[in-house]
């Protein structure tokens, strides 16, 4: 899990999103809590249902927008909202776990983002610390 | 934005000087000293950073509503041509393909509706999906979306919803050729199953809106409109189908810029030859996406149609103009005296062949396209009539543009507080997310009156009509 909290950034038009964390793979979970932060309150959904995702990617910016977007596509397709997330990394493999559960009346409807964007991308260690930003289209 | 590393060609035209080494196109920037005043340098920088793109043709440039995007700036145009090495670029698009907006013309006036604007707005928003995990009733199979995605409106029209009349006001008659399902892929028509005759979140709409105002008489006379008139503006896009298709075609163009040695000064500018086959795959799924948009307006129309029959019995809305304002289109325009066919992209900005072009329908031919300027839900939306002469590849402004962050709107509003402020001034607002509402507060955008006035003044669209909002479905 994220050892921190998701934060944000200014953007005009869109949201800037970080996550932080002890290793690569808490903050990619951080960054995924960022994300769905924006859609919902995340505290009220329950991890009910786990959903695999799983990809290769050896750019470890660019496994980072490609984390977000598969995550984003697939709460669309099974029409849920993931307030949980496990990630393991192994070279290029990423495997990962999302947890949460179908859109119910009870949760607090955000903003929908439409996807992760490249634009002022970067994962970076400094000292102990991971961090993943970027701009995600709302 | 800094005027003072800008020379002023024109009272709204700007360019930034380039260095004696710089090799870049031109950026030109369309706006009033004011407008750009009010504009992140960051809108700068990434119009100066598409003007380093390969095959730019004339300039890269910002309209008057122009504010910092990804990639290209929203509000960016750029044309670039295939033969001379020129790119497509997702980031010239946006994830949003083809959003939009679907203008509808009614015999209603303010004083018929009236009355019954408070059960009308409920019958709207329970009628229109809106919001963000919202889906609508229709759900349609991945055979059925790959045929969305050849036919775009005309599929919806064949299915019922709306009328073959409706198809003449849209561009391109409501389908785009050259779209390519294959090209698509299965998450993002899975994705779309259940989004057909959805709004959406975030800036998305639908209005109900009052004519306060005619400015050019003759084109208001050729757009059926008149002081008075109620209208309904529709705003939205190609909904998951599209945001996938950007999501991944990103990354997939921007290894095929790595690959080709094509620099990109941002990566959200991912970008292929337009004649490569990274590019080629690219457009035949884009042409897709808009045609998923074209199709999503059509059955909104209709839904929107029949909610407003159980209020209004005798009521008629006519489709006014269907025109999207994040697409690259192969066009004709006229360069240096000789026509040449260009791949014009446009980012939050719109399409306004001025009067005479063929591509529009023969109602409007003598006066010019119509160009919609959404507002916010608590100012005003314009309709202008594309120009003669537009030297921006036949473009021009798409909004009001944001002026302030999200975050900063969140910060400064609450959503419940401003549905009430919005209903004191005779504006009803139906809504699922009060964050939404905070988010687009009308105060977080430019004065959309300044940039309506700019767009006419730097001679890309003449205004026709101001319209004021009544009701708004917000996604």
């Amino acid at each position: 899990m994220p050892t921190q909290s998701p934060t944000y950034f200014e953007h005009d038009a869109d949201i800037g999103i970080i996550g932080r964390g002890a290793t690569v793979e808490q903050a990619f979970e951080a960054a995924a809590q960022a994300v769905f932060g924006i859609v919902t309150k995340l505290d009220a959904v329950q991890p009910k249902t786990a959903v695999t995702i799983a990809f290769e990617e050896a750019d470890v910016e660019l496994a980072m927008v490609t984390w977000l977007n598969l995550l984003l596509g697939k709460s669309r397709e099974l029409g849920m909202v993931f307030s949980r997330f496990r990630m393991q990394r192994n070279g290029a493999r990423w495997n990962a776990e999302a947890l949460g559960e179908k859109w119910r009346a009870g949760l607090e409807r955000g903003v929908e983002v439409k996807g992760a964007t490249l634009t002022m991308l970067s994962v970076k260690q400094t000292g102990a610390m991971w961090e993943a930003r970027c701009i995600v289209d709302v | 934005m800094n005027l003072q590393q800008l020379h002023q060609l024109e009272p709204c035209l700007w360019t930034l000087p380039r260095a004696t080494a710089e090799k870049r196109a031109e950026v030109l920037l369309y706006g009033t000293a004011p407008l750009l005043v009010s504009m992140d340098d960051k809108v700068l920088e990434q119009a100066a950073n598409v003007a380093f793109l390969p095959g730019v043709v004339g300039a890269s440039m910002t309209m008057p509503d122009a504010h910092w995007g990804y990639g290209f700036p929203i509000g960016g145009v750029a044309a670039f041509d295939a033969g001379q090495g020129g790119v497509i670029s997702v980031g010239g698009v946006g994830f949003d393909i083809s959003c939009g907006i679907r203008c509808l013309r009614s015999n209603l006036s303010l004083q018929d509706a009236a009355p019954r604007f408070n059960e009308l707005a409920d019958t709207l928003f329970h009628a229109i999906p809106a919001g963000v995990g919202e889906e609508g009733e229709i759900k349609v199979n991945l055979t059925q979306i790959d045929q969305i995605l050849q036919e775009g409106a005309n599929w919806a029209v064949k299915h019922g919803y709306g009328n073959t009349a409706d198809l003449e006001y849209i561009e391109e008659h409501g389908r785009v050729a050259d779209a390519v399902p294959d090209n698509v892929s299965e998450l993002a028509k899975k994705r779309q199953r259940g989004e057909m005759g959805t709004l959406g979140s975030g800036n998305h709409y639908l209005e109900v809106q009052m004519v306060e105002r005619i400015y050019d008489a003759a084109a208001a006379l050729a757009f059926g409109l008149h002081e008075g008139q109620i209208l309904i503006s529709i705003h939205c896009g190609s909904r998951g189908l599209g945001h996938q298709i950007g999501t991944e075609y990103m990354l997939i163009l921007a290894k095929a810029a790595s690959r080709l040695g094509i620099r990109l000064p941002d990566r959200e500018l991912a970008c292929a030859p337009i004649k490569s086959p990274e590019g080629q795959q690219y457009i035949g799924a884009m042409n897709a996406a808009i045609n998923c948009a074209l199709a999503n307006r059509q059955i909104l129309t209709h839904l929107t149609r029949v909610a407003c029959e159980k209020i209004f019995r005798d009521a008629e809305f006519e489709t006014l103009f269907d025109v999207s304002h994040n697409t690259c289109k192969a066009e004709t325009h006229e360069v240096d005296g000789k026509p040449r066919l260009l791949h014009v992209h446009r980012k939050g900005a719109t399409r306004a062949f001025g009067p005479g072009h063929p591509a529009l329908p023969e109602r409007y031919r003598k006066v010019g396209q119509p160009v919609v300027i959404g507002g916010s839900m608590g100012t005003g939306s314009y309709i202008l009539a594309g120009s003669s002469g537009n030297r921006a590849f036949a473009s021009a402004s798409h909004g009001a543009g944001r002026a302030m962050s999200r975050h900063q709107a969140l910060a400064r509003w609450k959503g419940r507080a401003l549905v009430d402020e919005l209903a004191q001034q005779g504006i009803l607002i139906r809504t699922r997310s009060m964050r939404g509402v905070a988010e687009e507060a009308p105060g977080a955008y430019k004065d959309v009156d300044l940039v309506a006035e700019a767009t006419e003044q730097a001679g890309l669209a003449r205004r026709v009509a101001f319209l004021r909002p009544k009701v708004c479905v917000k996604g």
